[in-house]
């Protein structure tokens, strides 16, 4: 069996193909090493970061812009988003700050991308 | 009127211009300023909270809000002075910039040299006439997207897009996310105008229905859109009016291209580019102008900011050492699209510059293996074979400009389909 997938790690955007047998054979037309490594991960199991906006309070904005420290299982966005709608931060936050650990147990944290 | 003088003036607070200005300083212009018509700087930036910039300049995934926000510091630590909640309304005779401050009112200011760094803005309903009602609930995908990023306003609930450009695919994704349903995704072209991996990452990964060769024919709806009808296209990009069918929906997004915005430009007499709708310029950024230079978005429109920062380094070192009087100038050779090229940014070279100069271009149409060549009369300067070709991703290809005496010409030609 083979299925098809296209590399989303950098612009180029490679239609790699992954053979499967009771495991993973081959992954074939990546331009570049990471590919491969993505076609394998994505092919177990699809992972995503999530980028979305959280209310702030006492801010300029209010909205802040914030995202998964690393990508979450695909099938786990909608919960995620779920758990951020309900949340609200007061400034001042500053970029790179926790806002939620392990989020939805997925073992990622919630982190602002701008200052507020 | 408030009068301020200054080695290098950038007009727009995105990251063109956060990257030009900081650019400016690290070449030796005591003075640079950086103006900004919106209240913080950052651009179009702010409002992408989507990862996928940096890529290629940090080597990691960065959101826009955080690619503009290490510049931002940058620019701040480096000693760049912004004027923000500031509007310029004209480039008149010795670069002097006439522009608006809510506190100061006209301001004058005169730079050394300039860098132009005004973005772009998207297209509208009324640049491509879709025929029907004019109800509320019709959004560029931009606007609509500002909206929810930075306003925290919700545009609708099912929702129509029309253009398959990357903001309109973003857009897709974040409504989808914030619990709308994206009915579809429109596209009059027979391919994809933007990247492959927001088709995948946007549309795919959320089952959202991608229909190219198609096209709204009419909105419905009085007060608010009811639906839109859609039908498919022939050759000739006409309705096959067999094929028409109606989506009901409470919103439709025009994701329909940008303009660079050049009101300024046009106005101070710049030579224009009539394909890229920006100011032509050499392999330093430099207008028809001497001492304007320009990059970013109001150059031509590119898919990639690290191709804007790269692009807006070299405009603001240039525009430095314009203003320091140390920038040599030589013979101009024009860059021409040859086959297979839609256009070539820079337009022309200056032969005294010396050194290597990247040459951006976008293909004419989709193609597979393709081999890229840039030429100056039978000597071929850069040659690079890619595995597959298309408009919405731009090409690059890197020459050596020194001992060029002739013009260069840029080509496509497909190999393998
Ligand atoms: C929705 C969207 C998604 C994108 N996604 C990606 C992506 O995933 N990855 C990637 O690498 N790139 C992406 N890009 C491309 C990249 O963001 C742009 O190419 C880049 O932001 C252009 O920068 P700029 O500085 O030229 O323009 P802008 O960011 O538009 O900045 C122009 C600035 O000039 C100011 N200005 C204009 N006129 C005046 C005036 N008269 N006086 C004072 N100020 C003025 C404006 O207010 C604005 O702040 C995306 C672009 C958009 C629109
Ligand atoms: S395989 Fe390598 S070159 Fe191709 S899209 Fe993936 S990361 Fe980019």
């Amino acid at each position: 069996m083979s299925k098809s997938i296209t590399c989303t790690r950098c612009p180029m955007g490679c239609a790699l193909t992954v053979e499967e047998a009771g495991g993973i054979l081959a992954v074939t037309g990546n331009g570049c090493p990471q590919g491969e490594e993505y076609g394998r991960s994505e092919y177990i199991c699809p992972v995503r970061t999530l980028t979305t906006t959280v209310l702030v309070t006492g801010g300029a904005e209010p909205l802040l812009p914030v995202r998964t420290d690393r990508p979450i299982p695909k099938a786990m966005l909608f919960d995620c988003m779920e758990l951020v709608r309900s949340m609200s931060v007061a400034a001042p936050v500053s970029a790179g700050q926790v806002l939620l650990e392990n989020i939805a147990g997925t073992g990622a944290n919630l982190i602002a991308c701008a200052d507020r | 009127m408030h009068t301020v003088f200054c080695d290098v003036a950038v007009i727009g607070a995105g990251p063109a211009g956060l990257a030009a200005a900081i650019a400016a300083k690290q070449e030796g212009a005591a003075n640079v300023l950086l103006i900004e018509r919106d209240t913080a700087p950052g651009g179009i930036l702010q409002q992408c909270i989507h990862p996928g910039f940096g890529l290629q300049l940090f080597r990691e995934e960065l959101t826009g809000p955080e690619y503009a926000g290490r510049f931002v510091k940058e620019a701040r630590e480096a000693g760049v002075e912004l004027l923000s909640d500031t509007m310029v309304l004209s480039i008149g005779e010795d670069h002097i910039l006439t522009c608006a401050n809510p506190e100061k009112g006209l301001v004058e200011i005169h730079p050394g040299a300039i860098v132009l760094a005004m973005g772009c803005r998207e297209r509208t309903r009324a640049n491509i006439r879709i025929p029907g009602e004019r109800p509320a609930g019709v959004y560029t995908a931009g606007t609509a997207q500002r909206l929810i990023n930075r306003q925290n306003a919700m545009v609708g609930r099912r929702v129509v897009i029309l253009g398959s450009g990357d903001i309109g695919m973003i857009m897709a994704r974040r409504m989808t996310l914030e619990g709308a349903k994206v009915e579809a995704v429109v596209e009059l072209l027979p391919y994809l105008a933007g990247l492959t991996r927001n088709r995948v990452q946007c549309l795919d990964d959320f089952d959202i229905p991608l229909l190219l060769s198609h096209t709204v024919t009419a909105i419905e709806g009085k007060r608010r859109v009811e639906a839109v009808r859609i039908a498919q296209v022939d050759q000739q990009r006409r309705p096959i009016p067999e094929t028409e069918r109606t989506i009901p929906c409470d919103t439709l997004l025009l994701s329909v291209g940008l303009i660079p915005e050049n009101e300024l430009t046009r106005a101070a007499g710049i030579e224009m580019d009539s394909i890229t709708n920006g100011p032509s310029v050499d392999q330093r950024m430099e207008t028809s102008r001497p001492g304007i230079f320009a990059c970013g978005n109001v150059v031509h429109v590119n898919d990639l900011v690290d191709n804007v920062t790269a692009e807006s380094r070299t405009a603001g070192a240039c525009a430095a050492r314009y203003a320091l009087g140390t920038l040599p100038r030589g013979q101009a050779l024009g860059v021409a699209h040859g086959s297979g090229v839609r256009y070539v940014c820079p337009q022309r070279l200056d032969a005294a510059a010396g050194g290597k100069a990247a040459l951006y271009f976008r293909v004419a149409a989709p193609g597979g293996k393709t081999v890229l060549t840039a030429r100056c009369g039978e000597t071929i300067l850069a040659r690079r074979t890619v595995p597959r070709v298309s408009p919405g991703e731009m090409c690059r290809l890197d020459i050596d400009t020194a001992h060029l005496t002739a013009p260069v010409t840029v080509e496509a030609q497909e190999v393998e389909a």
